[in-house]
């Protein structure tokens, strides 16, 4: 068609060149060069006319796409969840009488209220600060002896990208220490804390502190971290200036295949020169003053930890399976006295040998169903120069090797709330308590990633 | 003797982190889907090293932070996702816990495709009760390939600025990728023009951009709300409408469970489709789309024989 076109141009300027009689030959090629000038406009609109053409239907589709999105967050806004936990409980024995024997246990290591009650009452707020901090809060508010009490779990600041594999947290924070300590009791699989976690943690290790984590850069995930904290909280305590206690730890990881995967820890933690540190009240009735046993010296605890997780083609929110273990052993070496005893008071050198572990398996078979069994024990071992002391103490293990057997269901109506039944069949001392649990967990709010 | 252990593990695993460091030359990628992971590779060849996080065969709306996927993202200097929160179960965790500077938000290494694309079905109102909701809109979008060029281009000049050294390479692949591309889908738009107009069923509301670019009509969700399983009460209530207002074929994702597809099309008599949502680790986009184009349109031929 430009063939023709160029022709019929060419031709008319022929024509017109025979036509208009022009004066000198310079006039013709002026006329056929405006004639050719012509054209190839002409044939430049065609081709444009073409493109367009042809780009027509992109660019119609590509219309309504050409605005970026925007985030209807508004990020400068901190994340905000509450977590609503409540409880009925009934037990065979008086919660009053509970006692793990042998383990030297911190303030709050019952197993709670009969009846209806709440359980923590999380409100959490984290966000990233700037570029460099991440920073999270979590305050509890739970009822103790009909007293309700605030208390601050969490209140830390954790470096974004420092590089290299860094991480530095700073504040107070869950520590590392084994498997279960660093996560939420929200999270947890069952209604109560191992028992193992209860004799020698007081459910749960928080302190005030410095954590490093080094993750290296290597295929299968290997993370070394350390910690050092002041040394207030339970199971150091006492009076402590500077650091009181240090936290060593290691976990490797992988997969295996898209369907399995693993996590295996080991940690320690250690607190030397421990003066002072109170233990659980051991009450004798009628007596207006509680003797209450002090420990001093140095407390070691080693850990083992290992998780396996098992999801059909990796998808876990259909159906999937949890094995996890961990193994604790405490050594502490000093002196116990009773205070308020005497005169004259009541003393007793101290060498500590507790250890527990526990083993638990979840299986959540449909999307809103999951099921999971625990067995729990324990043993100890204490020597001291005076027994009777010791056994005032709650040290002397009377013969006896706490165990423990649960089973709970659990019914996930959403992401956010679930509830669960759980039965325990608790042998922490001599006379068995048959424990029963039925506990709902809801979350509000933005719902946060959660730890493998 | 337990203490002993502890100390000889802790001060090995010290000495192999130390010796394990070695040196890429290629930049190292972590896709979140693959999707992306596909897209990665078409675009920087081997210049390149791509993992992918998931599978095609996972919901990426549900993925663990795996100590895994840690130790990748560790590594990475090119994080290639999808935003609009369709990763915010578990992409944080994995950032905070990296300790990898060149990934974080606002670095170079950070590249959400969401923040390239506009999306569709962005909520008026925010509450859970409505179900697992995306406040930015429907993440999905890898379905519109058009959505899929103006992301191919914001990446190439992403991996241009990472490693610029390979600039003109990664340019003249993303020409290459567009000239396929614009190809492919003048072809894919010609298979598809016996769809047009037709009404489907689909199980999660993750097919929006495809329903826009082909003309499709959704007439029900399975899901009686985004992310929750699709209860009885709701498939009959799905089944009466169906009766009414009749549809052409059920959709749902192959790595989503098939079971109220089935039994919504052994009462119905329509056919269920189960199409891949993402290309498989070998596959390329083109490959991928043409066997979904191809599923699509065999199962669609026979249920018009029918």
């Amino acid at each position: 068609m430009g063939k023709i076109i160029l022709m019929v141009a060419i031709s008319a300027a022929l024509f017109n060149a025979t036509t208009v009689f022009a004066d000198s030959e310079i006039e013709v090629i002026k006329q056929q060069l405006d004639a050719l000038k012509k054209d190839y406009e002409q044939r430049i609109q065609e081709l444009e006319a073409k493109l367009l053409e042809n780009e027509a239907n992109t660019a119609l589709e590509q219309k309504e796409a050409s605005y970026p999105a925007t985030s209807i967050k508004n990020t400068f806004n901190p994340d905000i969840s509450l977590i609503l936990d409540g409880r009925y409980a009934s037990f065979d024995n008086d919660p009053e009488n509970y006692e793990l024997p042998g383990f030297f246990q911190g303030p709050e290591s019952g197993i709670g209220s009969e009846g209806f009650s709440i359980g923590h009452t999380e409100l959490i707020m984290s966000a990233n600060i700037d570029e460099n901090f991440y920073g999270k809060m979590t305050i509890a508010l739970a009822e103790h002896d009909g007293e309700l009490e605030v208390e601050l779990e969490e209140a830390y600041i954790q470096t974004l990208g420092l590089g290299n594999g860094l991480t530095v947290k700073a504040g107070r924070f869950y520590s590392e220490m084994g498997y279960l300590n660093q996560q939420h009791t929200h999270y947890w699989d069952f209604a109560d804390a191992p028992l193992i976690y209860r004799g020698i943690f007081g459910n749960q290790l928080v302190d005030d502190g410095l954590q490093m984590t080094y993750i290296a850069p290597t295929d299968i995930f290997l993370q070394l971290g350390a910690e050092i904290s002041n040394g207030s909280h339970f199971p150091a305590g006492g009076s402590q200036s500077g650091v009181g206690t240090w936290t060593a730890f290691v976990d490797f990881g992988g997969d295996i295949g898209i369907e399995h995967s693993w996590q295996l820890g080991l940690s320690h933690w250690q607190a030397n020169d421990i003066s002072g540190r109170e233990g659980g009240g051991h009450a004798h009735g009628g007596s207006a003053t509680t003797e209450t046993p002090s420990f001093s010296g140095d407390s070691k605890i080693s850990a083992l930890d290992l998780v396996y997780k098992w999801s059909p083609n990796g998808n876990p929110k259909q159906q999937n399976l949890k094995l996890q273990f961990e193994y604790f052993d405490r050594n502490e070496n000093g002196t116990v006295t009773m205070l308020n005893s005497g005169p004259p008071e009541e003393i007793t050198s101290y060498d500590g040998n507790q250890l527990g572990w526990y083993a638990q398996a979840v299986y959540q078979f449909t999307p809103q169903w999951r099921t999971g069994f625990r067995y729990d024990q324990l043993d100890s071992d204490n020597n001291g120069s005076d027994e009777d002391v010791l056994s005032e103490a709650g040290l002397d293990n009377e013969g006896h090797t706490p165990k423990r057997i649960s089973a709970m269901l659990e019914w996930l109506l959403s992401e956010y709330s679930q509830i669960r039944l759980q039965y325990n069949h608790d042998q922490s001392y001599e006379v068995t308590d048959h424990q029963i649990f039925l506990q709902y967990t809801m979350s509000l709010g933005s719902h946060g990633a959660h730890q493998y | 003797m337990f203490h002993k252990w502890i100390k000889t593990c802790a001060f090995s695993s010290l000495l192999l982190s130390l010796f394990s460091n070695t040196v890429y030359a290629q930049v190292e990628v972590f896709a979140c889907e693959p999707e992306w992971a596909s897209l990665v590779r078409t675009l920087g060849g081997d210049r390149v090293r791509v993992y992918s996080a998931t599978t095609a065969q996972q919901d990426p709306h549900h993925i663990q932070a795996r100590p895994s996927l840690i130790a990748k993202v560790r590594r990475a200097e090119l994080l290639v996702c999808t935003g609009a929160e369709l990763e915010t179960g578990w992409l944080p965790l994995l950032l905070r816990k990296s300790g990898n500077g060149k990934i974080q938000q606002n670095q170079q290494g950070y590249f959400m495709a969401a923040a390239h694309v506009s999306l569709l079905d962005k909520p008026a109102v925010l509450d859970r009760s409505l179900g697992d909701i995306h406040a930015a809109g429907n993440p999905h979008f890898h379905l519109d390939p058009y959505r899929m060029m103006q992301i191919a281009d914001a990446l190439c000049a992403n991996l241009q600025k990472i490693d610029p050294e390979n600039s003109s390479f990664y340019q003249q692949n993303l020409s290459k990728f567009n000239d396929d591309w614009k190809y492919a889908i003048s072809q894919w738009e010609k298979q598809a023009q016996s769809l047009k107009d037709k009404k489907i069923v689909v199980s999660h509301d993750s097919w929006i951009y495809l329903e826009q670019w082909l003309g499709l009509t959704k007439v029900a969700v399975l899901e009686p709300k985004p992310g929750s399983p699709p209860s009885s009460g709701h498939l009959s209530h799905v089944l009466s409408l169906l009766k009414h207002n009749p549809a052409d074929i059920i959709l749902y994702a192959d790595y989503q469970s098939d079971k109220s597809a089935q039994w919504l099309s052994q009462r119905t008599k329509i056919s269920t489709i189960g199409l891949p949502f993402s290309p498989s680790s070998d596959e390329n986009l083109i490959q991928w789309f043409d066997r979904f184009f191809k599923q699509l349109l065999s199962t669609e031929l026979l249920s018009t024989e029918l």
